[in-house]
């Protein structure tokens, strides 16, 4: 495929634009899901084609573009991504969180707190929080629509009084500015607060269920509990062992077969800002980035770090 | 080990030559060419067609060239190519009832008008392994004396052969299909909206996975939203495409395409709002797609039990939403295999719920000790 077979960022302006009012709709009624016209795109359904429609559809020649995937820029389906928009839109990219204009996530929202102006995109599989409660789309509309969320809470507690305490960790569901309840998409819990009162645009694109849903930035989002039972955040209680920061994602990687095991942030860009910053973790300064961390299982030399 | 799979870059490069060099295989072996899969994997190349959506044998076929004969990759390929192109026009509907046909039967009546034509067909052939194949270079020879000829040697082809269920409608034995004017609505230029009607589900349905329909239609037939279908009319062939031309004020033949239409002739005895009557199933395909073809007339007839004041028995069949929310294979394969990606977040979270969990449960376990 060369650049020049298609139009800039892929999709065809018309196409773009029926995107670009679906993305509006959604700001102008935050947390509603918005059904769109998905394309197919070149990547399969699961990939990120919702997130990848929506970026197309907000990127502009000027813009810098990061794309992550469980918090890293070097997953095989991010760098798959971040090519499919170099090559198409021939765009800017970084690695940088607080340099990127656009960023598209799969799963994690970047520790490095966003500013005015960013455009966060999230991938998102299943856009509809009472889906697994209630299978049919018809059925859930209706809810939305008579805000009848009973079903919700009445799952939350029947989490309480089986387990003591709300059993889900990731696509923990919120309610936007006391209205729409509404799927954060698979982050961890641990990212819920970070959606409330962001100063970014947050997008969510679901392709193959062909929603698009948004938080304007400042949105008030609260992550739904009880007065007895608050949200809690949830992470492993651990530090970084790369960068030493205490209160990042922290990724669990198993080291050996006897039972070693190793916890480092799951944002790599966070976590090389550190280390360049001086700061180190349980084992050193010496390692590179979990990235090279990984690689030296298999022997694939990590080559030089960037210099940040 | 799965924490490779960050680092990914030169990963997937390498995959990606690793798999250019599977799909050559054996290079001692001569390379498929594209007529070679058009002409002698027709079928094929028509599931393709019809499940992406596109009627172009030679793309198909290159699809399938590239998908290594996975055809559900190949008309993930074709979809994705399909919808990058610009709409020039929209044809006029199809006249299948001018189709060339190459084969034409009805289970419904010994003999009609058009005759019975078997055509191409598997259907009586003794499924035995033909290891004459094996030493390749045969070109069988069709045994009839001009192509398109009926067994007296007519030609089927030259007339018009009128559909078996309108002789059915003269005595209104058969509910009427009235022709209708709307346009309908676009399926892939639309996101699907639920409850839809009759041309929105035929749309998903014959884009739709044959191997999905064919199973709905199968369960009608064990039970589930029986429906009791006779085949009224099988026609497979060719009809010509029209597109109107707005300078010259008419339409003009653009080419034509291969179609297989089926209708079913279905058994009902009549509910509160409908006097007993047969009622109607339709699939249409693109190609040759006879299975598909049926097995979609099968799934329609069941969708309509609301339209003809039929029960909803809870047969998965039945259900509208069900059926057009799980029937495109291009989205269930890619939610399906998306889960070999990455998850570790998710899975980190669930891990730290779990061995919480477990630890209460534990220092309850030894507090009632």
């Amino acid at each position: 495929m060369s650049a020049q077979d298609y139009n800039f960022a892929y999709l065809d302006e018309q196409t773009k634009r029926m995107i670009r009012r679906a993305i509006l709709k959604g700001i102008a009624v935050p947390g509603y899901q918005v059904p769109f016209a998905s394309r197919e795109m070149p990547m399969p359904y699961g990939w990120g084609t919702g997130g990848v429609q929506v970026t197309a559809a907000c990127l502009m020649p000027e813009d810098r573009l990061k794309v992550i995937d469980q918090g890293a820029d070097d997953t095989t389906n991010a760098v798959s991504i971040r090519r499919f928009f170099q090559r198409t839109a021939g765009v800017a990219v970084t690695e940088a969180t607080a340099e990127a204009t656009l960023i598209q996530t799969r799963h994690r929202i970047p520790e490095t707190p966003l500013t005015e102006g960013q455009i966060l995109v999230y991938q998102v599989p299943i856009p509809e929080p009472l889906r697994f409660l209630e299978p049919r789309e018809t059925e859930t509309r209706k809810m939305h629509e008579l805000e009848e969320y009973g079903l919700m809470h009445v799952k939350l507690y029947e989490d309480i009084a089986r387990h003591g305490q709300i059993a889900t960790s990731y696509a923990y569901p919120v309610k936007v500015e006391g209205r729409y309840v509404m799927d954060p998409s698979p982050i961890p819990k641990f990212d819920n607060p970070k959606l409330s009162g962001n100063p970014a645009i947050q997008l969510f694109g679901a392709g193959r269920e062909q929603r698009i849903y948004a938080l304007p930035p400042w949105t008030k989002v609260a992550s739904l509990d009880f007065d007895d039972h608050p949200f809690q955040t949830s992470k492993a209680p651990h530090d970084c062992d790369l960068c030493g920061a205490k209160d990042s994602y922290l990724d669990e990687v198993i080291t050996d077969d006897t039972g070693g095991r190793m916890f480092v942030c799951s944002d790599t860009d966070f976590c090389a800002g550190r280390r360049a910053d001086g700061h180190a973790g349980r084992l050193g300064l010496d390692q590179n980035s979990s990235k090279s961390f990984a690689n030296s299982f298999e022997g694939i030399w990590p080559g030089r770090e960037v210099a940040r | 080990m799965y924490v490779a799979v960050k680092g990914g870059e030169r990963a997937i490069d390498n995959a990606h030559q690793w798999l250019a060099e599977e799909r050559r295989g054996d290079p001692s072996v001569p390379a498929l060419t594209i007529a070679q899969i058009r002409e002698q994997m027709k079928l094929a190349v028509n599931r393709v067609m019809a499940e992406g959506s596109l009627y172009d044998p030679d793309l198909a076929a290159l699809a399938i060239k590239q998908a290594r004969g996975d055809l559900i990759e190949a008309v993930f390929l074709i979809r994705a190519y399909r919808t990058t192109l610009p709409r020039l026009a929209g044809s006029l509907p199809v006249d299948t009832g001018a189709m060339a046909v190459d084969r034409r039967i009805s289970a419904t009546f010994k003999d009609l008008p058009g005759g019975q034509v078997l055509g191409p067909t598997f259907d009586y052939t003794h499924r035995l392994l033909d290891f004459a194949l094996l030493a390749e270079g045969d070109t069988p020879t069709r045994a009839g004396t001009c192509s398109g000829c009926g067994a007296d040697g007519r030609d089927e082809r030259a007339s018009p052969v009128p559909h078996a269920t309108s002789f059915l409608n003269r005595d209104g034995l058969i509910e009427a299909a009235p022709p209708s004017e709307t346009t309908p609505p676009d399926l892939t230029r639309e996101p699907m909206e639920l409850p839809a009607d009759r041309t929105l589900r035929l749309q998903a349905l014959t884009r739709g996975d044959e191997g999905f329909v064919l199973s709905m239609a199968y369960s009608t037939q064990r039970g589930y939203g029986r429906t009791h279908a006779f085949v009224g009319e099988l026609r497979m062939g060719t009809v010509a495409v029209e597109v109107e031309i707005p300078e010259l004020g008419f339409a003009v033949e653009i080419g034509e395409i291969e179609l297989t239409e089926c209708e079913t002739v279905n058994q009902f005895k009549g509910s509160r709002t409908e006097p007993p009557q047969f009622t109607r199933g339709y699939g249409l395909v693109m190609g040759q797609s006879e299975r598909k073809a049926i097995a979609m007339s099968l799934v329609d007839r069941s969708l309509r039990w609301q339209e003809l004041g039929e029960d909803f028995t809870g047969a998965p069949a039945q259900d509208e939403e069900f059926v057009l929310m799980h029937c495109d294979n291009i989205q269930a394969t890619g939610f399906l295999e998306h889960i070999k990606l990455p998850h570790y977040v998710d899975f980190q979270a669930e891990l730290e719920l779990v061995r919480k969990l477990r630890a209460e449960a534990q220092a309850m376990q030894e507090a009632a000790e």
